[in-house]
């Protein structure tokens, strides 16, 4: 396996710094299209991430945020992606996914987190790998007060369970952020959470 | 539901008796009695014992099946967490696994907190959740004679397969594997399978 690689990120000069608000999706790094729909490379970045972590196995519970990596994912025929019933079937799946010799990812939303906090106990007592992948909801701009709760839990319920933490607010650092998360799951054998801010996948807007 | 049958077989020759025919097989076992059970039929390197994670044995035989497409993956658990991962039977079937395979052996009771009665006892009916789901076999093993008409399936039919197979309730003796610590049972695990390439 490769131990060092280079970052996917052509650039690591920032882009230029714009105000962020809940109207503009994305924030910096990322582009608006003819039609008013806000588009952003972190998608097929991460996916490219994924890929050059040696990532074999994809579990998940969807979010609209992962819309475009899940379809990329389901595409991609040397992967196998799998949707859940629940996220913590994910956990298990990809420490069978290690035993078998297999390195794998698992995409949710913040609110999924909730619904993996015993299962964690398993990656942290057996020292699987686990690289998590979670698009925040309740915390930017959130339409809906349901979402608060666990949102605002989900760090603190993850550090608890021993998961190391990164979060990322901006577009164009997210598949930066995947690729050292990813480097120390595999290398250390931990569980690994990249929280990607709402800030980045867009709040809804339940019109 | 079905009318209830009072379970006769015993758990520890009924796990002997399928273990004996494993060869190269890689096995996942549920927390507890069926860990126990396993431990007692004679532990082997390509065994993944669970002592905790409730609910998850079926989805981590999953993921060892999906990296291993040409190795046998039997997952031998209890009905407590299989009741406790029931999605696992959807998103397992989805996926199609020619190569895993589903045992549970069901004694209808939470083994390890006081036996106290599983949904099973009250009539639920596991292989036919598992057939629903869409697994290409499922069954539920009431006695020695289908069983023995099981066995070899399990190894040569092409799944997922499922098989519920009735045990008695009775609290038998602990019997622990060797290893309970984490990283040694699966560290054990990879070297057997993976050899050189377990530490890449």
């Amino acid at each position: 396996m490769k131990s060092t690689r280079e970052s996917v990120m052509s650039s690591r000069a920032s882009s230029p710094r714009r105000q962020g608000s809940s109207n503009e999706p994305g924030g910096p790094g990322s582009r608006v299209r003819g039609n008013g729909k806000p588009s952003s490379r972190w998608p097929q970045d991460t996916f490219r991430v994924l890929k050059e972590l040696g990532v074999r196995q994809v579990a998940y519970v969807p979010d609209s945020g992962h819309s475009e990596l899940i379809r990329t994912c389901h595409a991609d025929r040397e992967l196998k992606t799998v949707v859940l019933t629940t996220e913590e079937e994910g956990i298990a799946m990809l420490a069978g996914a290690w035993l078998g010799g297999e390195r794998g990812v698992l995409l949710m939303q913040s609110s999924g987190t909730g619904n993996c906090i015993n299962m964690l106990g398993l990656s942290a007592e057996c020292r699987f790998p686990l690289l998590m992948l979670v698009t925040m909801r309740g915390h930017w701009g959130e339409f809906n007060p349901w979402q608060v709760p666990m949102s605002q839990a989900t760090a603190p319920a993850l550090t608890a369970m021993g998961v190391l933490v990164h979060q990322v607010d901006e577009a164009d650092r997210v598949a930066e952020t995947v690729d050292a998360a990813g480097r120390l799951a595999f290398n250390t054998g931990r569980s690994v959470a990249v929280l990607i801010s709402q800030r980045i996948v867009g709040a809804k807007q339940f019109k | 539901m079905a009318k209830q049958r009072k379970p006769i077989l015993d758990r520890r020759q009924a796990v002997a008796d399928i273990l004996s025919r494993r060869g190269d097989t890689l096995l996942v076992t549920g927390l507890g009695a069926p860990t126990w059970d396993t431990a007692a039929a004679g532990e082997h390197e390509l065994d993944f014992a669970n002592w905790g994670g409730m609910g998850g044995a079926t989805m981590v035989g999953l993921g060892v099946a999906l990296a291993q497409p040409r190795r046998r993956v039997l997952v031998i658990t209890g009905d407590g967490d299989m009741l406790m991962g029931l999605g696992s039977l959807a998103t397992i079937a989805v996926q199609k696994p020619r190569n895993l395979v589903v045992i549970v052996l069901d004694n209808e009771a939470f083994g390890e907190t006081g036996m106290q009665a599983t949904h099973t006892r009250h009539g639920v009916d596991l292989a036919g959740m598992a057939k629903a789901a869409g697994f290409r076999g499922a069954t539920t093993i009431y006695n020695a004679s289908q069983l023995k008409t099981w066995i070899p399936r399990f190894y040569r039919q092409p799944g997922p397969l499922f098989a519920s197979i009735k045990v008695k309730d009775e609290k038998l003796a602990m019997v622990l594997p060797r290893l309970k610590d984490g990283p040694a049972i699966k560290n054990r695990f990879r070297e057997a399978l993976l050899g050189s390439k377990a530490y890449d």
